[in-house]
């Protein structure tokens, strides 16, 4: 066996490995890859019922109501952006941090019902805000951070753009 | 006496010993004067002593209550147990890093005390190596993340740990961990040693393989005791979570698993140099790529960024320096070092090939996993997540033919082989694979568990197989076959443990697919069936703790009307920092674990209800006992040196290295 001939095998055994590599990559990447959307979004757009994506917001001060089917607790509350609230159906417990007028983020598909979440996330950093939650903020102008802290959420389920607007008037729309 | 001060002078010390031992020794061993190079050993055991004396400064103080301290006021107050005030120093960013460079100054330390047998200019350079490494990162450590900075006044108490991390599991993860990231730092050091040098050769082989095959068994028990943690800790049920933090520690792995076996073509058959010392360079710029950009949060936020820019630019400019001048060395200098020999694709050089290109391939498939979203986000602005479907459709199609290939491959002869005798030794291994197809397809639902259930038991009987052909087990007397076993060199053991191991975790990965669980809500006295099993809900009651207040449950679990085991899974609230944790309760037979959670309080006082959570999962424990039984293979290999390089003192301090893990 000559040099040249192992050096083939070489290559069309990385060639084939890395091929596929890419290949399962390619496909996964069309179908298994979870978008983060806001209430708005899924309101003005929703995305298709076999799509996984996560919902993150506010969780609306006193939209929690929980229920019972069967032995199986269900919890509905509302997720809200300030701008559009979307409904959230989970099945389960919700975790330690999970409270009311803060943020939260829902794993799961959107169905003609509302949201059916098959996970919930209440992460919070320092500021009791998940990362995602806090750039949709920003983007839709709630909050810039340059102008101190985020606002409170009791505020927050009922503020507009204008009113967010109000509190930070001479602040263009970029982030830092 | 040890007050901090005394430990934050020990650590500028440290600073400036690593900096003379990372240019010293190189310029001795430029001019080759042995002189200046045998100053090496002693620079690298000084700059030790100090970061230990520095470390244990910082101990002190967080041990004695030192609240001027700021990290020990952040960090630590006056109710914490004494465990966690010791194991609470390396639980956040500044003590963490102070560690980190106590573990590469034992590195330095142990290969300047037990590489006597080493070329003294290769020595020299090693050392050299790591201390340059060192001296960047004790510069990062007092200039921008200084453990022993002191705040004025001193506030009275401190402000406590995060219950959740105040847990024995997670207390000693992170050094095992550090210990298996750092680790790599020393076969990192042979390698641009070798550049320098411009020679790699089988005695190269032999030596960088030990401190690989060291550190990767920490790193291996490193991880396996976070995922446990995750699973007993967390309460949701889950073993590995994809995160960045995991996938940081995965990296590495998996390229460190591949150097450990291109090391063995090197030190056999002198192939694959250049790939090997690439591989070395790799697997520890994504050692430090994990630790210092996924877990500082760097890459994933911006945010974290612009909190402290100093700190960012710091860490980007060292990794920029370490990992951009290592590949800018090997490729200045890696065409000059001379090609190995000849193999046919079907050989054992061919095997451990194909072992390195699907290691690599999946490396690459996890790397762009991790990297896709936050690159996303900081290019174009769109937030997405890739969790576990995308790393379960992308991985386990790649590791399968790994896993094939595993059984067969250690059998394989060096340099030219026939596939037909080896697969014929393999008979009964393909029949009890057969068996296990079977098997799994009758009780597991899926069709990747089924073929993973299948490839596990592959991996673990051709292992056995192997051998039982080498010691001719039942084809000779008995006596014959123990003379045999005797008489091999425990290599052949150590990677035959450590390849039964991969397929026990495999095995228990793909039991754990099948896991059940069920959620209710109840009242005190209600049973439930899950798995055959019969939890009945006894009775909830408060029980206070010495800093929180529990709730905890009693759960009768009951088989066929047999008792199995009475569980109390519990709630905490912790007064002080108005957080809750859960506390799991789990109840094993090492065939499957019956897993206990206690959720909210529902309903009136008068007729409360609680949520329950209750998992029956299937092999749980085999995924970890699979990797505890990966490291004493890879222990077991470890002990094999004096016996087959014929260098005692050199063979038994690497041993008792790796006995510690």
């Amino acid at each position: 066996m000559t040099r040249k001939t192992r050096r083939l095998w070489l290559v069309i055994a990385c060639v084939a490995c890395l091929g596929a590599a890419a290949a399962l990559m390619l496909k996964a990447f069309s179908s298994d890859i979870v978008f983060f959307v806001t209430p708005s979004q899924v309101v003005s757009k929703p995305p298709p019922a076999d799509r996984t994506v996560r919902l993150g917001g506010m969780v609306v001060a006193g939209s929690v109501k929980r229920e019972k089917n069967g032995e199986t607790p269900i919890a509905r509350f509302e997720v809200t952006d300030g701008q559009a609230a979307v409904t959230v159906r989970y099945e389960g417990i919700l975790p330690d941090l999970f409270r009311e007028g803060q943020s939260v983020v829902a794993v799961g598909t959107m169905r003609p019902d509302g949201f059916s979440a098959s996970e919930v996330l209440a992460k919070h950093d320092e500021t009791y805000m998940p990362k995602e939650v806090a750039e949709a903020l920003k983007k839709s102008g709630k909050w810039d951070p340059r102008f101190g802290p985020p606002p409170s959420a009791e505020s927050w389920n009922t503020m507009t753009v204008q009113d967010a607007k109000k509190n930070a008037p001479a602040a263009p729309a970029t982030p830092p | 006496m040890l007050s901090p001060e005394l430990g934050h002078y020990a650590l500028a010390l440290a600073c400036i010993l690593a900096a003379a031992q990372g240019i010293l020794p190189l310029i001795g061993a430029h001019r080759r004067d042995r002189r200046v190079m045998m100053l090496a050993p002693g620079l690298a055991l000084g700059q030790c002593f100090a970061l230990a004396v520095s470390f244990a400064c910082l101990i002190y103080a967080a041990v004695t209550d030192d609240f001027s301290v700021q990290n020990v006021a952040a960090n630590s107050a006056v109710s914490k147990p004494l465990l966690y005030k010791i194991t609470g120093v390396w639980g956040n960013h500044e003590g963490s890093v102070l560690l980190w460079a106590l573990i590469l100054g034992i590195c330095g330390a142990a290969v300047a005390a037990f590489g006597r047998n080493l070329p003294t200019a290769l020595r020299a350079r090693v050392i050299a190596v790591l201390g340059g490494v060192a001296a960047g990162f004790e510069l990062f450590c007092l200039t921008t993340s200084d453990p022993f900075a002191r705040v004025w006044p001193a506030p009275m108490d401190g402000q406590g740990m995060n219950p959740l991390l105040q847990d024995p599991g997670l207390a000693f993860h992170p050094p095992i961990l550090y210990t298996g990231y750092v680790g790599f730092a020393v076969p990192f050091a042979f390698a641009i040693a070798a550049l320098i040098e411009g020679r790699v050769d089988a005695a190269w082989g032999r030596w960088v393989r030990p401190w690989a095959v060291a550190a990767w068994c920490f790193l291996t028990c490193g991880i396996a005791l976070g995922s446990w943690w995750s699973y007993y800790v967390l309460g949701w049920g889950g073993y590995w979570f994809w995160d960045p933090v995991e996938n940081a520690s995965l990296i590495p792995w998996l390229t460190g698993t591949a150097l450990i076996h291109s090391a063995i073509v090197v030190e056999k058959r002198e192939g694959l140099k250049i790939w090997t010392v690439l591989l070395a360079i790799a697997t520890f710029s994504f050692s430090l790529s994990g630790t210092f950009l996924v877990r500082s949060g760097i890459l994933n936020s911006v945010h974290a960024f612009a909190n402290d820019p100093a700190r960012g630019i710091f860490i980007l400019g060292l990794l920029a320096v370490v990992i951009g001048g290592s590949l800018a060395l090997f490729a200045y200098r890696a065409p000059s070092l001379t090609a190995g020999g000849l193999f046919a694709p079907i050989s054992r050089e061919g095997a451990l090939v194909l072992n390195n290109i699907l290691l690599c391939s999946i490396c690459a498939v996890v790397v762009t996993g991790t990297m896709y979203p936050p690159f996303m986000s900081l290019l174009f602005d769109r937030t997405i997540s890739v969790g576990k479907p995308f790393f379960d459709a992308t991985t386990i199609p790649l590791a399968l033919p790994l896993f094939v290939f595993m059984g067969f491959g250690p059998m394989l002869p060096w340099k030219r082989a026939q596939l037909w005798p080896v697969l014929q030794r393999l008979w009964l291994a393909a029949i009890l694979t057969a068996i296990a197809f079977g098997v799994a397809a009758y009780g597991v639902s899926g069709l990747l568990p089924v073929l993973s259930c299948g490839v596990a038991v592959w991996i673990i009987i051709a292992s056995v197989t192997d051998i039982t052909e080498r010691v001719k087990l039942f084809r000779m007397p008995l006596a014959g076959s123990w003379q045999r076993a005797r008489m091999l060199p425990r290599s052949i053991f150590g990677t035959a443990i450590a390849h039964a191991g991969v397929g026990i975790t495999v095995l228990g990965l793909a039991a754990m697919s099948q896991a059940q669980h069920k959620i209710v809500e109840v009242p005190v006295g209600t049973t439930e069936h899950l798995a055959g099993y019969d939890w009945t809900l006894q009775k909830v009651e408060q029980a206070p703790g010495p800093n929180y207040t529990a709730m905890v449950a009693t759960i009768e679990v009951r088989h066929n009307g047999a008792l199995v085991t009475v569980m109390h899974p519990s709630k905490r609230s912790f007064n002080s920092q108005n957080q809750t944790t859960t506390e799991v309760s789990i109840h094993t037979n090492l065939l499957s674990d019956l897993y206990g959670v206690l959720g909210d309080k529902h309903g009136t006082d008068a007729a409360p209800t609680y949520v329950l959570r209750l998992h029956y999962n299937p092999l749980a424990p085999w995924m970890w006992l699979g990797a505890l039984v990966m490291a004493i293979g890879g222990v077991l290999s470890l002990s094999d040196r004096r016996m087959r390089v014929g260098a005692p003192r050199r063979a038994k301090p690497i041993s008792e290295i790796g006995g510690a893990a």
